[in-house]
């Protein structure tokens, strides 16, 4: 056993854990925070998908100890004081999920692909950066549409697009 | 699928973690990103007994400017390689090939040291620096060494590194002025690896190539260059029609595998079209 210490959605967890066990495990059985959702396992479908300082990544492929020091968010910490967070919310006027098992991911991945991107995003842009997410009911329509809609909330004060592709 | 259990090591320094590693010999493994090791231990095809943690370490996670190359920290994440300015002006293949590895989480974590030590032939990465001729610097008992890319990957997830050395650094030559490049990678599902892959450069003179390197992704055991295609363009027209005679040499020396996604027949067609769309890529 190992004794790790993990900011989760703001607060200092203490934990000593298996080397072994996998951050998802962590959240929802150790933490109890069973937003997060375990879908393929094998870092294809995102439905994992938490936030580690801020970055999107894919919580059943890291191990909890690689987290110790670090802060991880999780869809638990997207609403506050009963409010829901502006992609919450862009994904329910949008209709952006039917039976919800990947919207947790989808949403956490939304989130870090929003605030990485210099102003509002593209249909191509939000098609490509939810490339690691995968819906199995609503053919992506919806949530392109919502993480859009998010985005342009976010991101709508944000004029001028830096430039990040180039040649040689 | 949870890994087989395994003792906990957290390197210090770069210095501790091969010391780490001569302490506990053969069966210890370094996680850096961990998403090449990770699934394999999930799968139980990998179960080293102790794992050295090198993550931690930060100083090897940088991209700097040195002169005539630029050098990559080997702990640095495929995402900022594929965001670095200072890669798109100076070798701007090395970027595109680390963009197109996995999705966005899996780039916020994956290592180009990592991917390089894994020796996986479908990855991208890999074949897109035997392309450049990059060097490896490593860091074992002995001290430090350099390691040409083209002698690194010795087989079928195999490098040179011995099993106290530390991959700490790549360091990428800067291309000439008005040389192009391109990666074509072919695959099914937006996150796949490669079916196949190719790495092109072209360096032309008043519109005769004057040099070209191509190399081969998941054609082989290892990553390839393709001396066949590159001698076939020497001294040619950077020409629609020298790209496409150039191109059928493209099977030549390969040993595709035969899997789920493809047999080696469809590899091997598709090695010379993806040949000839990145060498057309390469000067457009």
């Amino acid at each position: 056993m190992r004794q790790i210490s993990v900011t989760v959605n703001g607060t200092r967890r203490e934990a000593d854990v298996e080397p072994r066990q996998l951050l998802v495990y962590f959240l929802r059985e150790t933490l109890g925070l069973t937003g997060t959702n375990v879908g393929c396992d094998t870092s294809t479908c995102g439905s994992c998908t938490v936030l580690l300082d801020g970055q999107s990544v894919k919580s059943c492929t890291m191990l909890a100890v690689q987290a110790d020091g670090h802060e991880v968010t999780t869809i638990e910490a997207m609403a506050t004081n009963g409010e829901l967070h502006p992609i919450q919310r862009a994904f329910h006027e949008h209709h952006g999920l039917q039976c919800g098992y990947c919207t947790p991911g989808m949403i956490m991945a939304a989130d870090s692909l929003i605030r990485e991107a210099a102003g509002p995003l593209s249909e191509a842009e939000v098609r490509i950066g939810l490339e690691g997410n995968l819906c199995r009911c609503t053919g992506y329509q919806n949530i392109v549409q919502a993480v859009m809609a998010a985005s342009q909330e976010m991101q709508g004060g944000v004029k001028a697009r830096a430039g990040k592709g180039g040649g040689s | 699928m949870i890994p087989a259990a395994f003792d906990y090591e957290v390197a210090e320094s770069t210095d501790h973690a091969v010391q780490l590693l001569g302490e506990h010999g053969d069966d210890a493994k370094l996680l850096a990103g961990g998403h090449s090791l990770l699934p394999l231990m999930k799968l139980r095809l990998a179960r080293p007994s102790v794992l050295i943690d090198i993550g931690g370490l930060s100083d090897l996670a940088y991209i700097k400017d040195a002169g005539d190359h630029v050098e990559i920290g080997a702990l640095t994440r495929m995402c900022d390689i594929a965001a670095s300015d200072l890669l798109r002006r100076h070798c701007g293949l090395i970027a595109e090939a680390a963009g197109q590895v996995g999705d966005p989480q899996v780039r916020h974590r994956a290592t180009i040291g990592g991917s390089l030590a894994h020796g996986d032939p479908a990855s991208d990465p890999p074949v897109a620096l035997l392309t450049v001729d990059a060097e490896l610097v490593v860091r074992g008992p002995g001290g430090e060494r350099t390691v040409p890319a083209s002698g690194f990957f010795t087989n079928f997830f195999e490098t040179a590194l011995g099993p106290q050395d530390l991959l700490t650094s790549v360091r990428v030559p800067k291309l000439a002025a008005g040389t192009g490049w391109s990666y074509q990678k072919f695959h099914r599902r937006a996150i796949d690896w490669a079916i196949v892959g190719v790495a092109a450069l072209v360096e032309r003179d008043d519109g005769t190539v004057k040099r070209a390197a191509v190399g081969l992704t998941n054609m082989a055991t290892t990553p390839l260059r393709s001396a066949g295609v590159e001698s076939a363009l020497a001294g040619r027209p950077a020409s629609a029609e020298a790209f496409a005679e150039a191109a059928a040499h493209a099977p030549e020396g390969t040993n595709p595998p035969s899997d789920t996604n493809a047999s080696a027949e469809y590899r091997t067609a598709l090695s010379s079209i993806l040949v000839r769309r990145a060498l057309e890529a390469a000067v457009a």
